[in-house]
């Protein structure tokens, strides 16, 4: 699934044909087309290998929020780790403001862990027997920062994440929330360009998982960095991402905006996936509108094509004829009753 | 109806594996009526072979070319040296007269006055206060220096144990391919009987201190690598990633994240060192190690019970009061590191201060005045214990003797001696024969290759006839220790309040040294074969029992609750939920029992069990039978490795 040139040419992090294999010999996999094209079960049988992440494209532009979503074993969790080689991955290239990270070597990986991105984890990786303070000063501690210095920028981030007044706590003193509070605080200390986030809420309460998804809208919206985030919660990827890559077993099915995966789902597996989702609120006009034919009447209020359909409902419902979508004077398309309700009754 | 049918027909073309052994048995049984008594390479005690022979030769020849040959004098002469030095200095520091002072440099006020501190510092009071009072009591039997000559002997040797053992184990946490180089070795290293450890390393390092301290390292050091790598390798792998991703380096993450983590199991692998070394040091006394060990060696050989039940209960009370002092420090270490702020810091600190100044003071007294040096010796009431000890035994023997002696005769007429002749009146060739076979149906093909090899090389080392007798004996007690293990065992496993009683004994059984479990049952049974077989028993059965009640327990709850819902009695459920899948729980009592079970049938060569354990204790005190002592050594070995690799393919195949 290439992303557009366009958004490769000024694009954060490119990734191009990445391959991670697991088992013996795994270089042979990706460099062997009849290996590559074989499904996962079959190269295991073929090979023993098991290939987590297969040829996988895709190009995150500055300041956007990436969604790589998937179910558990879709390897979403070996990409985002391939992506800072915390799993080495067998072939392909990770691009990083143009340098290619997999020809780093240690020491140049090592600069770029320190300063240029960071991980928030699944269950929050925190070192139980330090204070959150020393926690969150843990990246600026090794890259060999003083320790006055780095208690200062620990204590902006802790106040930054709403953790102000625990700094002093030990992680097993806080609820799940606030200790992915610290995790996340922890990856904000070092004012990376890029934060990586594994599953980080899937671990919490439902509320708490609320509450924490709008703190990094409202984090992003702050700080505004680029965000690779990986979930296997629909709503979650649809509520954060800018743009989602679908993936199963290794493979990617489909990337695009929440919208174009609800209102065009490229196959089955996508389509059954988005099947709950409420389409009245992810899907916009342009999706649901019918072209005009001649019989219609063009005098009703006119609308954007890009507004989500539920802000659409009364306006639609309220006038007594179709609802014309215009872009720039250009009439694209009508909205009636009959397609607001089909779209509102989930159809 | 045509499956079972079918399924039929496939047992009957193709005979289960306990038809097969029956049979295997039979033929034995058959061959052994008509060859009885040939080929039993059975030898006298003082005869030799021409092995045997050549081993004095080697002996003698690396005795004459100690000073000479390069690889002696600037390698093993040199490691004999330095921990010479290091182990006499640290007896001068507390056990020994040294540094031109008729006494040694700390007396007993100090010597308790620091382990009391140490224990506080490093645990809690409630443990350094029974540990300084443990100490005193060792005063009390009138066995301070002894105790004091064990302690620095497994002081010195576990400090250089873990100087290795410690780098060791971080290095197979980090490196996987060092952690599968290294495994096969430490686990051989742990089945291997104390006892073998012995021979060999007398041959390069002679008897005396240096040997029974390199020794006791060598025996002690794997479970502080062990522990240590697993620490390690268990730290939570996120935070490990954490760590990296955030760049730290490898040396940052080792000593920031992996060691604090793996703390707690590295200090338990520290108590298992300690113990370890401990059980080792007081066996080293047959290679003239100094200490307690030496006290219950001379009056075991001289049937001595008071005095050897003395010094036994000294052993005893060090081996608690290490094992608690360094168990409490383990949880101690755990519970800083999941709730940091319980101890009020200021007031411990206060405390750490002033123990310290006491404790200075306690040393610097003891270092200068009599009193406060040499342990009172009119307050010992040793030679009381060891009365009490001599006249229980003597009433036992005069009360008791019709009991004991029925129960020893019965068991000796009924078990022991009709297996033991089985054993040493068969053709070699046919018992091994058996032996292979018997691998190959109870375990695997490969494990009867390693049992045939083990076979022919025990016909080589010319002691056969001693190896099989004592086969018998382990195999005579490994039954017991079965049957107990079975019995204790689902009891625990089924029963919380059993399991609540019976588990604090049973690790307390376990961290005392073999050693001392022969005497109690010297006093019981007098030197005999039993006695070490009853020794072994009690010394293996907390190990299979403990096993046989983790695998009923780890049976899954749902099981039990299904099979109790369709209406089975608690027999049944015994015997057809819990014992049938706590099988491989089974298989590995048994190999731990064996394991445990040979080396104390082993060590009952000291009072009379005879076989190859005499030969190796005899090696040790007579020159001319020091051959025959190693040979001996090496068939411990072979059994040991025969046996754990034939219940290791066992389990393996119960999986």
């Amino acid at each position: 699934m290439a992303a557009p040139a366009s958004v490769e040419a000024d694009s954060v992090i490119a990734v191009r044909g990445l391959w991670k294999v697991f088992g013996a010999r795994p270089e042979r996999v990706p460099a062997d087309p009849s290996l590559a094209a074989l499904s996962r079960r079959e190269l295991m049988d073929a090979t023993g290998c098991v290939a987590a992440v297969c040829g996988i494209d895709f190009a995150v532009a500055p300041g956007e929020v990436f969604v790589v979503m998937g179910l558990s074993g879709s390897g979403k969790s070996t990409l985002v780790r391939c992506l800072t080689r915390l799993v080495e991955p067998t072939a392909g290239e990770v691009v990083f403001e143009g340098e290619d990270i997999l020809a780093a070597d240690r020491k140049r990986l090592r600069t770029l862990r320190r300063d240029k991105f960071s991980m928030v984890f699944q269950h929050f990786g925190l070192l139980p027997h330090r204070r959150v303070i020393d926690n969150v000063a843990y990246g600026l501690e090794v890259r060999g920062a003083r320790k006055a210095d780095r208690w200062a920028r620990a204590q902006e981030v802790i106040e930054l994440v709403g953790l102000g007044g625990n700094e002093r706590s030990y992680p097993d003193q806080l609820s799940g929330g606030m200790q992915q509070r610290v995790g996340l605080a922890r990856a904000l200390a070092g004012d990376p360009d890029v934060l990586f986030f594994d599953e980080p809420f899937s671990a919490l309460d439902p509320l708490i998982r609320r509450d924490m998804q709008n703190e990094v809208i409202r984090l992003h919206h702050e700080v505004g960095k680029t965000m690779v985030f990986i979930t296997h919660d629909l709503s979650e990827a649809l509520k954060l991402g800018d743009r989602i890559l679908i993936m199963r077993d290794g493979k990617a099915v489909q990337c695009g905006t929440g919208e174009e995966l609800v209102g065009a789902p490229a196959d089955e597996y996508v389509a059954d996936f988005v099947h709950d989702v409420p389409r009245a609120d992810v899907l916009t006009l342009k999706w649901i509108m019918r072209p005009p034919s001649d019989d219609d009447v063009l005098d009703g209020p006119e609308l954007a094509p890009d507004v989500v359909v539920r802000e659409a409902v009364r306006t639609v419902l309220e006038a007594d004829r179709p609802v014309k979508v215009v872009r720039d004077g250009e009439l694209l398309g009508l909205v009636d009753h009959k397609e607001i309700l089909a779209t509102v009754a989930g159809e | 109806m045509a499956q079972l049918a079918l399924s039929n027909r496939i047992s009957l073309r193709r005979p289960g594996r306990g038809v097969l052994l029956l049979a295997v048995l039979v033929v034995f049984l058959a061959l052994w009526t008509v060859l009885r008594g040939v080929h039993t390479l059975a030898l006298g005690a003082a005869d030799l072979t021409s092995l045997h022979r050549a081993l004095n030769d080697f002996n003698d020849a690396l005795g004459a070319s100690r000073d000479s040959n390069p690889v002696f004098l600037y390698f093993f002469n040199e490691i004999r040296l330095v921990v010479d030095e290091f182990t006499t200095f640290l007896q001068g520091l507390i056990a020994q007269p040294s540094f031109g002072r008729p006494v040694p440099v700390i007396g007993w006020l100090g010597v308790v006055a620091l382990v009391g501190y140490i224990s506080y510092a490093v645990a809690s009071w409630k443990v350094a206060l029974p540990a300084a009072i443990g100490f005193a009591f060792l005063g009390l039997q009138g066995l301070w220096q002894e105790s004091m000559d064990t302690l620095a002997l497994t002081l010195s040797a576990v400090i250089i144990a873990l100087l290795f053992a410690i780098p060791l184990g971080i290095w197979a946490g980090l490196s996987d391919r060092f952690n599968r180089l290294v495994t096969p070795v430490l686990d051989l290293m742990q089945t291997m009987p104390t006892f073998v450890y012995l021979a060999p390393l007398t041959l390069i390092f002679l008897i005396g201190p240096a040997s029974a301290t390199i020794a006791t390292l060598i025996y002690a050091a794997p479970p502080a690598i062990r522990f240590t790598a697993h620490g390690i390798r268990n730290a939570p792998r996120e935070t490990v990633e954490a760590s990296e991703s955030l760049g730290a380096t490898t040396g940052q993450t080792l000593v920031k994240v992996l060691l604090p983590a793996a703390k707690r199991t590295i200090v338990l692998g520290i108590n298992q060192t300690i113990m370890a070394a401990l059980s080792m040091v007081t066996i080293a006394a047959l290679i003239d190690a100094p200490g307690l060990g030496k006290t219950v060696v001379k009056a075991l050989q001289t049937l001595d019970v008071g005095t050897a039940f003395n010094a036994g209960l000294a052993i005893v009370v060090m081996a608690i009061v290490l094992d608690r002092v360094t168990s409490m420090a383990g949880l101690r270490a755990e519970r800083e590191r999941l709730h940091p702020r319980r101890t009020s810091t200021v007031v411990r600190r206060a405390m750490l201060v002033a123990g310290g100044v006491l404790t200075i003071v306690a040393v610097y007294l003891s270092t200068t005045y009599v009193w406060a040096s040499e342990f009172p010796p009119d307050a010992s009431f040793g030679p009381a214990i060891a009365q009490a000890a001599t006249d229980v035994t003597d009433w036992v023997q005069n009360n008791l003797s019709s009991v004991t002696n029925g129960f020893k005769d019965f068991f000796t007429l009924v078990l022991i001696d009709p297996l033991q002749t089985l054993l040493t009146e068969s053709p070699w060739w046919l018992l091994g024969a058996l032996i292979v076979a018997v691998t190959v149906l109870v375990g695997s093909v490969r494990a009867a290759v390693v049992s045939a090899v083990c076979v022919l090389l025990l016909w080589g080392t010319g002691v056969w006839s001693d190896a099989m007798a004592t086969l018998a004996s382990t195999v005579v007690a490994t039954l017991i220790v079965m049957v107990l293990g079975v019995v204790l065992g689902v009891w625990m496993g089924r029963s919380r309040m059993v399991e609540r009683v019976l588990r604090p004994l049973l690790d307390a059984g376990q961290t005392m040294p073999a050693f001392v479990y022969l005497v109690p049952f010297l006093a019981l049974f007098g030197a005999s074969r039993f006695t070490a077989i009853v020794a072994a028993v009690v010394f293996a059965a907390p190990v299979a029992i403990k096993v046989v009640a983790d695998g009923i327990q780890s049976v899954p709850p749902t099981t039990v609750e299904a099979a109790t819902a369709a209406g089975s009695s608690t027999w049944q459920l015994i015997t057809k939920v819990q014992l049938p899948m706590a099988r491989h729980a089974l298989t590995l009592a048994t190999n731990q029992g064996l394991i445990y079970v040979l080396s104390m049938v082993v060590v009952g060569g000291l009072v009379g069990a005879g076989a190859l354990g005499y030969d190796v204790v005899a090696g040790f005190a007579q020159g001319q039978l020091y051959g025959k002592g190693l040979a001996a050594g090496v068939a411990i070995v072979l059994l040991g490795v025969m046996l754990d690799r034939l219940t290791k393919a066992a389990a393996q195949r119960s999986q």
